[in-house]
Parts: structure tokens; sequence; C-alpha cells
């Protein structure tokens, strides 16, 4: 009885930077993220594609990491919420994150900001309808997310309403 | 961090406060307090920079996966890892038969049969749930573990598996034979004469059955823990989420035969908790086992469908044979009803829930006369534990039901059949039937924010251009009582050889050699922004901005700034744990200015800590030392100061909140110590062809006392709102008769997305606690009066549609729909007798 040993070299752009990493051929996205390369901000909170903590752009598009094989990025330009802030400054979105007190605990707050920038980036004036249904897909236990929503209309400089 | 007030912060949001007109007895003159400050965790937590349990890396470590049992009821015949260890990259195993061996029992907080229960951190011999932990794997990677588990060959021999409370208490089969019986506890409360009422009540309105169900607040991090072992002092260190460490390793020393201080818990930032991660204990003691066994630091990171599975469910609750004493004015007298708890294959945190609920016995109504006949069950469902509003909420939402029953039943309006037996703000503060004190405030005044906030007066005109559309519209209150701080010594009505009771909660300030404010917390917040809170409070006892206080982040046992009940849980913070950082700055800067007018040759009086400064008041502007210069002389410049005069700049207080005794046999006693309310009111409207109910309309009126921070408390207050949502509308933990969970992840246990959100409004009170440190009231488990607000809302709805009584606390749509088609059978749930 061994184990699986198919492991294959890949490279990709991660937040700017070439990496090349040996990974197992089963080994998702989300682990050589988090477990490879240690940026550990992009979260895991279920096993299912249904949380969205794990949201990474993939070649600019928000994708959910553990929906996704490692060996599946070869080639690609991954950005991840380490990457935002990357130069020592806090993006808009991230300010009204803190301003609209859009988040408590912080573990979606990754995946959440990852798919509003993603938004933010084809629509930069969203509705709150459109930042609902861009968000669908990342779940947040704690904020009920009001404040998020307005957090990313406002960035958009949309008016929130009551 | 900016600590003027946000502009963006309460715009866009119906926010009402209402001051009332009695100054708060014991409060801080308000600076930072009150203000709603932008917190400073957010800015590591928005680039990806917090430091959760999963983040935390050891050189050698190994991975762990339990090996879980897929039945819910059987016979453990034989284990064989063999297999598994044959593997590459397998470090080890853990079985049932090794824990029996080197672990004692986990202590049981029962009397008896409860009592006798055995509870091991693996199954011994036998499997009581689908997903307890059978064994456990240790590899080189998360994958070759989960491989390994696979490889562990388990024989098992199924047993009859009950997942019925009222099966269960048939003992046909008994789930722990050493007990010899599933009944955990049970116990009879009797306060004022329920008969007497009953007997001279004009309507007596009683409903058979009332369902409360099974969900959870399924934080978005799963639990788990990197846990290293020293063995040169036999010393485990847990890099954890436990939010509850205090007693977390009251649980564990004893079963893994160590002293108390040989396990350190350390918690950074954690992934929200609401009481989920409360009973860790059992995962926890496999992992310290393994640590040692194996000699390298180990790690367990639970999957979201092993949360659910196996980890931390809410008490389901059954209640029967309610009878409710109603006067022909609508006053209510009393109420006595039989409660049957399922807490699933093993009592844990419990039979604590046996009791808590009593810290809410009348819920926010003046009756006199209850009599609650209560038993605990076992089932072979998961273990439950403490879940936001943990045994209040099912209570409270027995009383908002019987409110709203009584109120159709009777023709009443369901507002004024609530004010009219509301306790009023003049009786404040009140003492209900078993001796517990509602500290403050105005049920009435809140309630009259929320129907202006959903406009109550529209819903008859909303109602009419509803019908047109097809759709059912109802409206709902729920009113909730959010009990905070408890009393420990409550555990005595359950077992009187319990040797706990009080509470306490500790912390350090410091001012250090470079004039840094440094706040140790031993409260292990997930997510309430405490550190936050915390700056504040310290910021206006020392007199310098709050950019000035360093509060440190997480708990650590090592920091001995924690005391027995440490934790973040029962709605506590802001009187135990405020409370403590408060003490510990009131002697900081008793030292401070002492140290100030020995330098300055001034008298103590003389000296006011302002803009971080201590300085003569009124004085020259030389007369004014930096704190800087305080740090320094204490630390690092002391050769000056007299042997007698040793001011320290570092204190630790202990909390320690004053109660009392309980009365065992009375069962009466103070058993939490602040009352924060909210009503929630909600508009609904009911689709009569499929069932499906759209909030259409919600607000939720929040009175804490005191708010530290307005921002976080209006947070706390729509996430406890989104639970609630979420647990009236479609979470629920589902098992079918064989015991297996239907509803074991996201898929289809559907927990509120964006698009599912109404919109909320908020509206705040600010009634002061006269018994807390800072007149500030613990906060955040409210939110079950948004699943009492949409079930009434629903029942109002179903009116014009048969007239349904709403019987469960779970309305999706095929329950409704049920309802619709079949509005009798929930009808021949009630009766009434008058006279």
């Amino acid at each position: 009885m061994n184990a699986p040993t198919t492991s294959r070299t890949i490279a990709f752009a991660i937040n700017g930077e070439s990496v090349e990493l040996e990974v197992e051929a089963r080994r998702l996205l989300v682990h050589a993220i988090r477990d490879d390369l240690g940026l550990t901000g992009t979260h895991i909170g279920c096993d299912t594609g249904n949380c969205g903590a794990c949201t990474v752009h993939l070649d600019g598009e928000p994708v959910k990491s553990c929906m996704l094989l490692a060996v599946q990025a070869d080639g690609a330009r991954i950005a991840t919420v380490e990457g935002l802030a990357a130069e020592g400054e806090l993006t808009p979105l991230q300010k009204a994150f803190n301003e609209h007190h859009a988040l408590q605990c912080g573990y979606c707050t990754p995946g959440m900001l990852m798919s509003a920038a993603a938004l933010l980036e084809r629509n930069p004036t969203p509705t709150e309808d459109d930042v609902r249904y861009a968000l669908q897909g990342n779940i947040c236990r704690c904020t009920g997310y009001v404040n998020i929503v307005e957090a990313v209309v406002a960035v958009g400089g949309g008016e929130n309403k009551a | 961090m900016t600590t003027e007030p946000s502009n963006s912060l309460l715009q866009g949001q119906v926010s009402t406060t209402v001051e009332t007109e009695e100054p708060p007895a014991k409060t801080l003159e308000r600076g930072y307090i009150g203000q709603p400050i932008l917190r400073r965790e957010d800015k590591r937590l928005v680039q990806g920079l917090g430091t959760f349990f999963d983040d935390v890396r050891r050189h050698g470590m190994g991975y762990v996966h339990f090996v879980r049992s897929p039945y819910a009821h059987a016979r453990i015949l034989s284990i064989d890892v063999t297999k598994a260890l044959e593997l590459d990259g397998v470090y080890g195993t853990l079985t049932g038969d090794e824990v029996a061996i080197h672990t004692d029992p986990f202590f049981e907080m029962s009397v008896e049969p409860g009592g006798l229960i055995k509870d091991y951190a693996l199954a011994v011999g036998r499997v009581r749930h689908m997903g307890e932990p059978v064994a456990a794997v240790c590899a080189a990677t998360r994958e070759l573990a989960r491989d390994a588990a696979d490889l562990v060959e388990v024989e098992y021999e199924p047993l009859p598996v009950l997942v019925d409370a009222v099966e269960s208490l048939k003992d046909e089969t008994v789930l722990h034979d050493e007990a010899g019986s599933n009944v955990v506890w049970s116990g009879v409360f009797d306060w004022g004469d329920v008969d007497q009422a009953l007997a001279e009540a004009d309507h007596v309105v009683k409903i058979e059955r009332l369902h409360f169900h099974r969900f959870s607040s399924t934080p978005l991090e799963c639990a788990g823990a990197l846990v290293e072992y020293d063995k040169g002092t036999s010393e485990w260190t847990l890099h954890c989420n436990h939010q509850m460490p205090g007693v977390g390793a009251i649980w564990m020393a004893p079963a893994l035969r160590t002293g108390i201080d040989k396990l350190r818990f350390v918690t950074q930032d954690i992934g929200g908790g609401f009481g989920n991660k409360v009973c860790l204990h059992p995962q926890y003691v496999v992992l310290c086992l393994m640590a040692r066994k194996l000699g390298r630091p180990v790690q367990w990171t639970e999957w979201r469908t092993d949360q659910h599975t196996a980890n931390a469910h809410g008490n389901e609750r059954t209640f029967f044979d309610v009878e409710v004493a109603v006067l022909a004015d609508g006053t209510m007298t009393g109420f006595k009803v039989r409660a049957l708890d399922d807490c699933g294959a093993f009592p844990r945190y419990e039979p604590l829930g046996c009791i808590i609920w009593a810290q809410v016995a009348p819920g926010m109504y003046s009756w006199r006369n209850i009599r609650v006949d209560f038993t605990q069950v076992c089932t072979n469902k998961s273990p439950v534990s403490p879940n936001r509003g943990y045994s209040r909420m099912q209570h409270l939402w027995l009383t908002e039901r019987i409110i709203d029953i009584v109120a159709s039943e009777l023709g009443l309006d369901p507002v004024e059949v609530r004010k009219k037996n509301y306790v009023k703000a003049e009786q404040m503060p009140y003492k209900t039937p078993n001796g517990c004190v509602y500290d403050s405030g105005d049920y009435a005044a809140a309630l009259d924010i929320a129907l202006d906030l959903i406009d109550s007066g529209s819903i008859e005109e909303r109602r009419k251009e509803a019908a047109e559309r097809g759709k059912l519209l109802g409206f709902g209150i729920g009113s909730t009582l959010d009990s905070g701080t408890n009393n420990f010594g409550q555990s005595t009505l359950l077992n009187p050889d319990l040797q706990f009771s009080g509470n306490n909660e500790a912390a350090s300030v410091k001012l250090d050699i470079f004039g840094e404010v440094v706040v140790t917390l031993g409260t292990v917040p997930q997510g309430q922004g405490h550190e936050t809170t915390a700056a504040q409070v310290v910021a206006d006892i020392l007199g310098c901005p709050p950019e000035q206080v360093n509060v440190r982040r997480g708990h650590d046992t090592w920091f001995n700034s924690h005391a027995g009940f440490s934790g973040t849980y029962a709605s506590q913070f802001a009187f135990t744990g405020l409370g403590a950082v408060k003490g510990a700055a009131e002697l900081v800067r008793e030292d401070m200015v002492q140290l100030a007018a020995a330098v300055l040759q001034a008298p103590v009086e003389a000296i006011e800590l302002a803009d971080g400064f201590a300085r003569i008041k009124d004085g020259p502007e030389e007369a004014a030392l930096p704190f800087m210069a305080l740090g320094a002389i204490v630390n690092a410049n002391n050769a000056f100061l007299p042997p007698d005069f040793n001011p320290t700049l570092n204190h630790r207080y202990v909390c320690r909140p004053y109660f009392g005794m309980v009365d065992t046999e009375k069962k009466t006693g103070q058993l939490t110590l602040t009352y924060a309310i909210q009503i929630h009111a909600a508009v609904v409207e009911v689709d009569p062809e499929t069932g499906v109910v759209e909030i259409v309309d919600y607000a939720a009126v929040d009175d804490c006392g005191v708010r530290i921070n307005p921002m976080i408390v209006e947070g706390q207050v729509h996430g406890a709102t989104t639970h609630a949502i979420g647990a009236a509308l479609s979470e629920e933990f589902v098992y079918d008769e064989e015991g297996t969970l239907l509803t074991a992840n996201f898929y289809d246990y559907h927990v509120p997305h964006a698009l599912d959100m109404p919109p909320l409004k908020t509206g705040a009170m600010e009634s002061p606690s006269p018994v807390a440190p800072l007149g500030a009231k613990g906060m955040g488990e409210g939110g079950g009066g948004g699943i009492h607000c949409i079930g009434a809302a629903i029942q109002d709805a179903l009116k014009a549609a048969g007239n349904a009584i709403v019987y469960d606390s779970c309305n999706p749509p095929h329950r409704v729909w049920s309802m619709l088609q079949d509005p009798e059978s929930t009808r021949a749930n009630v009766s009434v007798e008058s006279k």
C-alpha cells in the first residue's frame, strides 16, 4: 500500500511573484496557497464550495480555491487577499470594510474582499442588488451582510438605502 | 484609527436612540466610551494577516484525521489500524481502548442517572451517534491522514437507534448502560401557585405540543488546534479556538490525570464561536494524547461535515401540555408546561441547559405562577453544546408562542396583550417569581420603537395590497431577554454537590517603560471587538487616547490574566470582561497619580490624568509628566523612590460579581445579573401556493444599557438577527430514522446568504444597568427574537387561510405548506376552557 505518488511541478504568479511548486496531483489549490506558500489569509470554511472563504482571483476571475486542484493553476496569475494592500496602503475597499463595520470575526473577510474586488473591477458603481448577487457565494455568519453590502456600495459611490 | 464617530457609520440606517432619564449609577464619565470607534482588529483582518489556529505551523507537525462512525448506534466489535500504520508517512494512531487506559472519563455535572454516564475522548466499545470519533490517525499531510483513516478497519454491530426524545424516555433501548436510563436529569420547578392561578382564571388556554428544533450557529471557522507536548515539563500547549478555556481545562486536566497548569491554552484570532466552541475537550484530549504518544506537534482542523455531524448542536426541546391562566381582561397569571430536552448522545455541557432557561423563567412578563416539569434525555444524535441564546432562547420561544396563541384564541391584540403583561418600567428592578432580578428597561417603549420602525399602523393596508397580489401578509413580534453574567451557582440547583458558584473574569493593565499602556484580557473574543472596546474603557480611565492602549490579541494561560470561568460566552464581556479591565486600569491609575504627586511634589488630589499626561490641575505647563516618564521611573530609573513607596504600574484585577447564594430547595436565586432586551418585529408574505415565506419588513430594537461602542452593538444585533432568520426559515439538523444526519453541510443546511437577507432596521434604547460596573449589560445573544417574531408573523399570515397555529420553531416552505393544506391538525393542538 502506497500513498499516491503522482506529483507535478507547477509554476504560477501569485500577487505578482513567480513561484514554482512541486505538488501532489490531488493537492487543492487552497492548500497549496495556505500550506505550501504560507499565504494563510485565504481561509477554508467548508468542504463543499459553499462558503467562499477561500475565494482568490485566477487570471482576474474570482474562484473558490478549494474547488480547484493546484495543478489547474499551472501557468495562471493568482491574486489573494494579501495582495490587495501590497503597497502597504489599504485599498478603498479594505478601508470601507473597516469604516462600515463590515467584519466581526474576520474569517470570511478575505473571501468577501476578493469577491467584492472582482465585482468592482467589472462594475465600479454597483447597486445594492448587484452587490448581493456578487456576494451570494460568500457566507458570513457574523454580520448578516448588512454592513458588508453597505461597504461595497459605498466604495462605488452608490447610495445605501435605509 | 479615528476616534471621532465615523460619518458613514450610522447613516443609511434607522437608528433611534432613546435615552432614559435615570443617570447611570456607576458609569464613568463618557469620553471614548459610547463612541462608535472603528475596530482596531480590522486592520490585520482585512489584509489576511489575522492568525487563526489553522495558520499556526510547527516543524515536524503531523495532521490528525478522525475515523468516525457511520452508524448512529452500534457496538464496536474490533478496530484494526494495521493497514493505516503500514502507509508511508503515517506517524501513528489512537483508539478508544488506548483512551480508556490513559484517561479518565470526563467529569459529569448531573446527579444520577446522568451523572453515571462515562464519556471518553474517543468511543469506547460503542458508538452513540453518527460521526462519533472512534479512532484518530496522524500523518505527514492532511491528505495522507485522510487516506490512512480510510484504512482503519472497524467492525460494528448495529443497535436500535433513538432519534426521538419521547421514544428515548421509554428506556426500551438504553444508550448508556452504566446510567441505566436515557434520562440525564429531571426535576420540577414550581414557583407561585399555578394550580390556584388556573382555578381562578377566566380562560385556560391549552397547547398540547410545541417543538423547538435542532440547529446551531455553525461558525465559519471549524474547530481545531495545534497541540505541542513538552516531554521535559509534561506540559501541553494548545494553539486553539476554544472559547471557554477556563472551563475547558477543568474538564481536560482531570481526564488527562494532570495538573490544570499543565494545559496552556493559546488563542489568537477565532473565526466565530457562538457557543459552539465551548465543548471541544474530547477532541483536544485526543490531540494531547497523540502529541505525547508521537512526540511531535499534532494538528487537527475539523471538516465542515464533521462539525455538522459531531460537534455542537443547539438543544432541541419539546413542550407538552401547556396550560395558561388568563383573566377576562387579558392578564396572564401563570402557566405550566412539561419540557423534554434532547441533548444528543452525551451531556457534555449538560445538564446546565436544564437550569439556564430559568434565568428568564417568566420571559418578559409579570405572571407570578409558573411550573415547569423538566426532563432531559439522550438520543443517538450529535451532542449539544451552548449555542447563541443557549437554553433561554428555547424557553423564550415558548413564552412568546404562548402569548401569540393566547392572543389568537381569545381574540386579543398581540401588541396590547404584550404591553398589558410585560414587566413595567416602574417595576424595575423587578424580582421574578424565581428570585432573578431584571435590572432595568422599558419593554413597552422598546416595542413602540420597533412598531414605528416597521410602520405597524399600515399593516392592514399592506395586508390588503398583498392579498391583491395573491400573498398572505402577516406581522409578528418577538420579545427577548438577553440575560448575561451567569451565576454558576445555578448548577447547584441541578446537583447540590457541585462546587461551583458565582463568576469571575480577569484582566491586567500595565504602563510600560516607554509609556505604552498594555492590556491583557482573560476573555477569548471571536469577533466581538474586545480589543477595541477595552481600549476605549482604559483610555477614559487613564486619560489618554485609545491609540496609546495596546490590547493584546487573544488569550494565553501564561499571561496569568485569566480566572476560573474565563472565556467569552453568556453575554458577559461588558460586565465581567470590561469590569476586570476597569478594575485593573483604576489600580494603575492610582499608582500613576501617586507617583506623579511624589515627583511633582503636589497632593494626590491635585493630580489629573489627561491627554497622556499626569499633571497638576490648573498648574503651570511644566508641571506635567508624560506617561513615558512615569513608565520609565518605575521600570528603569527608580533609585530615588523611597523604600516604602512601591508603585508597580502593573495590575491584575479579577471582576467577581456578587450574586448571593441560591436556594436549592425552592430553586430560586439570582441566576444572572443583567438583562439586555431585544424586541424584534417582522412583516412577512407567505405564498399560499408554495409555502415560501418572504420577510418584507424587519426591525430589531436593542437595549443593553450603556453601549460602550454602539457600532459594535448594532453589528451584534445584525448577526444575532441573521442567525434567528436562518433558524426560523431554513436551518435545521434533520435526522432520518436510522440516525443519519441529512443536513451535514452547507448544501443541505442552508444558512442565510446575502440574497436571503431582508433589509434590517435597528433601533436602540439605553437603560443603564444599576449593577454593572459600566452600566453596560452583556449582549449579543438576543437574536432569538427573530425566531419568535417570524413564527408569529407566519401565524398571523395564515389566519386568513384556515387559521393554523404555528407549532414548530423552524418553518421552511414544506412545513408552512402543510399548515396551509391542513390547518385543522394544527388547531387540534390548542383548546380554550372559558368560565
